[in-house]
């Protein structure tokens, strides 16, 4: 079991899955909100108004010194990076209640509702306008609100279901594609050594909990946007799916690393593992192609398969020092800089580009798994809706961890984490 | 004749150099207790009563709300399942905790009272994991003793005897709780066993030769004399431990999160008002400050009850 420790780019699907991970742990973050003399920060020397951009700490080489390449080409604004090391989304709402607020920040598939509300942010439609149709309407979604799209996506993450090929043909067995196949899958290739599927020390709690309502056929909040999506009874019989897993003894329930860690896949601790899409060069360079990739499997007759996507996004301050100038600052560089885009994507680690248009130009998303998994992104894709509170995430962990580990009825469990996300929504929108 | 001779009280108030001598006393008064007045004001009532105020309010994402909500923060804490499960959880662990911590510490400084030998060493022994930091110690808990995982310390032990292995913090069972509670013991037992030291060294020698006299030994010696001797520091420890029972966080946090997130079980009050006020991405000091003056009211009024139990304060204990 590894410490879960600062976890780059990645850390906003975990955020997605609920609640705050485990960057806290590290946090040492003391940020002035402004550029130092040290080496926290630098940029570009361009002319005109001097803008502060923010970045948390990407673990891959490389990234800082990235942005503050693209940063110091701009010529419109000196634009002086931040380099954010410790916790970033506490850092950023810290930053934004004080004089010393950054102007362009990133931030996890874009501001929350509650930036939005209390007027932290600004509307940035105006400026992906004219490449709004080449991001991927599941990655715009959680960054849009009323119609307004408050912030322009980075670069692309996902997470997806490895398995070991080798494994599950020793067994005899086939991928799943659905949650029944799951349950037997892991339990036919489960051994004393080798565990059946691992999705966290937590049992898989916290990183599967929005896909047990995606992959049911239900989303987080109805479309009315005035309560629970994930009251159903799909929803229900999924979570006693789940429980089955977990009696079936295919479910493993501790590993060496996290979910988000290489480490369990590599070290052959299970035959099938949850994991993100930024392990994926290790995998290949460990197991060369003794693995694939499939989508969540489906959960009952009405399911579909899914996958969770996020991007970092940048967002603009509304009481920052030039917001127009930040505005044109973002447009340049996350809209109109494909060039960038792409480096960005590619060069550092594995990601995928924010802009379709880039895919095609990415070469190492253009073969094997990868090109699989690239392929659940426009169609299978979702991600956590704005009213998703960090209550509602826990009322609903409850009501899974209840029907898994109690054996609690599932219906019930549901209709009273459902109370919680109608309050919740009432609370956020009044 | 002596009346003649004492001056009027006012009369001596009032001379010139008096006067000097207790304006330079309270100058000296405020140089030293000055700077410690103004951090206790900046940093820990400021913010109290600031918090209280935020507590009346909307105040998401902002210290300086201008929504006044009334009770509503207070309302929707005391109807939330998970917050009142989480006081749940509370009264779980102090079940545990707060007898077993007393129990410890008290045996402990008695088993050290009667060392005659190396009494300093093992009396630092005892007392250095207090000095450990939660974090650290719940790192060393999580990864190495109760890791879930077959190559986890007592895992590793329990399958040397032909067992399965046990997933301590991943919610099968009650396990978490052997964990939990393990950590906690390990790590504050030393510093209580200390106050017990101090109370029993309190306890004059002449009263154990009275009793021995009388024909007390053994049990009936610690029952009847040492017990009620050390009423005023069980007290006081059962308190400190309720109190640090009730700010429980550290340690569940930093043993049972993950990368997913907290999981949905073991999760005291501190570390649910965290992940609802502050967790993830949000930032709702509202409802964070209503459920931190919710705990602090319970603190407030089970120590007071526990005060009243043991009976102190009373004519007895100030005298």
């Amino acid at each position: 079991m590894s410490i879960p420790g600062p976890v780059p780019r990645r850390r906003f699907l975990a955020l997605g899955g609920g609640l705050a991970a485990a960057a806290a742990l590290t946090a040492c973050g003391s940020n002035t909100g402004r550029p130092s003399s040290g080496g926290a920060s630098g940029g570009s020397s361009g002319g005109g108004p001097t803008l502060t951009q923010w970045y948390h700490q990407y673990g891959e080489d490389g990234v800082e010194d990235a942005v503050k390449r693209y940063a110091a080409a701009y010529d419109k604004a000196k634009i002086e990076v931040v380099w954010n090391v410790g916790d970033y989304e506490k850092a950023v709402g810290a930053a934004l209640l004080t004089q010393k607020k950054p102007d362009v920040f990133e931030y996890g598939n874009g501001p929350t509702l509650d930036m939005i509300s209390a007027n932290q942010v600004l509307d940035l439609t105006e400026q992906i306008s004219s490449a709004k149709d080449d991001f991927p309407a599941s990655v715009l979604a959680p960054m849009t609100w009323k119609d307004k799209v408050w912030a322009v996506p980075q670069t692309i993450d996902m997470q997806m279901l490895y398995y070991r090929k080798s494994m599950l043909s020793k067994a005899g067995q086939q991928p799943p594609q659905t949650f029944d196949e799951l349950i037997s899958v892991a339990k036919a290739v489960a051994t004393k050594s080798v565990g059946g599927f691992f999705a966290g020390n937590d049992s898989g709690f916290g990183v599967l909990a929005n896909l047990m309502i995606w992959s049911a056929g239900a989303e987080q909040i109805n479309s009315s946007n005035d309560g629970p999506g994930f009251v159903t009874s799909a929803v229900a019989a999924g979570l006693e799916q789940y429980r089955a897993l977990k009696e079936s003894g295919g479910l493993l329930g501790s590993a060496s690393g996290d979910w988000s860690a290489p480490d369990p896949f590599v070290n052959g601790e299970c035959a099938m593992m949850w994991n993100g899409l930024w392990n994926m060069p290790i995998f290949t360079s460990e197991l060369k192609d003794d693995f694939g990739v499939i989508p969540f499997p489906k959960i009952g007759s009405g399911g579909r398969q899914a996958v969770p996507i996020g991007a970092f996004a940048s967002c603009v301050t509304a009481q920052g020092t030039n917001p127009d100038a930040a505005k044109e600052f973002v447009r340049w560089l996350w809209v109109d800089n494909t060039a960038d885009q792409l480096d960005f994507s590619t060069k550092y680690g594995f990601h995928i580009p924010a802009r379709k248009s880039l895919v095609a130009k990415a070469t190492n998303l253009t073969q094997g798994p990868a090109k699989d998994a690239v392929s659940f992104v426009e169609p299978l894709g979702h991600g956590p809706s704005q009213l998703w509170t960090p209550a509602t995430s826990d009322a609903f962990l409850a009501a899974f961890s209840n029907v898994v580990l109690k054996g609690a009825d599932a219906q019930k469990q549901l209709a009273s984490a459902g109370e919680t996300c109608t309050k919740e929504i009432k609370r956020l929108t009044s | 004749m002596s009346a003649a001779v004492v001056p009027r009280p006012d009369v001596v108030e009032n001379r010139p150099g008096v006067r000097a001598r207790r304006r330079h006393r309270a100058l000296w008064f405020w140089i030293f207790t000055g700077p410690f007045f103004a951090g206790l004001m900046i940093f820990i009532y400021i913010p109290i009563v600031w918090s209280i105020y935020l507590s009346f309010f909307d105040a998401r994402n902002t210290v300086t709300p201008t929504k006044f909500v009334g009770l509503a923060n207070y309302t929707y804490l005391l109807t939330d399942p998970t917050f009142l499960r989480s006081l749940g959880t509370f009264v779980v662990f102090a079940a545990f905790i707060i007898p077993v911590t007393w129990a410890s510490s008290l045996g402990l400084a008695l088993l050290l009272n009667r060392v005659r030998v190396a009494k300093a060493f093992f009396r630092s022994v005892f007392f250095l994991p207090t000095a450990c930091s939660y974090v650290i110690a719940a790192m060393i808990w999580r990864l190495s003793i109760f890791n879930g995982a077959r190559f986890g310390l007592i895992n590793i032990a329990i399958r040397a005897l032909g067992g399965d292995d046990v997933n301590w913090l991943g919610g099968d069972g009650y396990w978490y709780w052997v964990a939990l509670v393990s950590l906690r013991l390990w790590l504050q037992v030393g510093f209580y066993m200390i106050l017990f030291v101090a109370g029993l060294q309190r306890i004059p020698a002449d009263t154990y030769e009275a009793a021995a006299l009388d024909g007390a030994t053994g049990f009936r010696v610690f029952r009847f004399i040492t017990l009620p001797q050390l009423r005023s520091t069980s007290a006081a420890v059962l308190l400190l431990v309720l109190i640090a029972a009730f700010q429980a966080f550290d340690e569940f946090y930093n043993s049972l999160i993950t990368v997913g997130g907290y999981p949905p079980y073991a999760k005291p009050p501190l570390v649910y008002l965290y992940l609802i006020s502050l967790g993830g991405n949000s930032q709702d000091l509202g409802l964070g400050s209503a459920g931190t003056i919710i705990l602090t009211i319970i603190i407030a009024f089970v120590g007071l009850l526990q005060l009243r139990f043991f009976g102190l304060g009373r004519k007895e204990d100030r005298a």
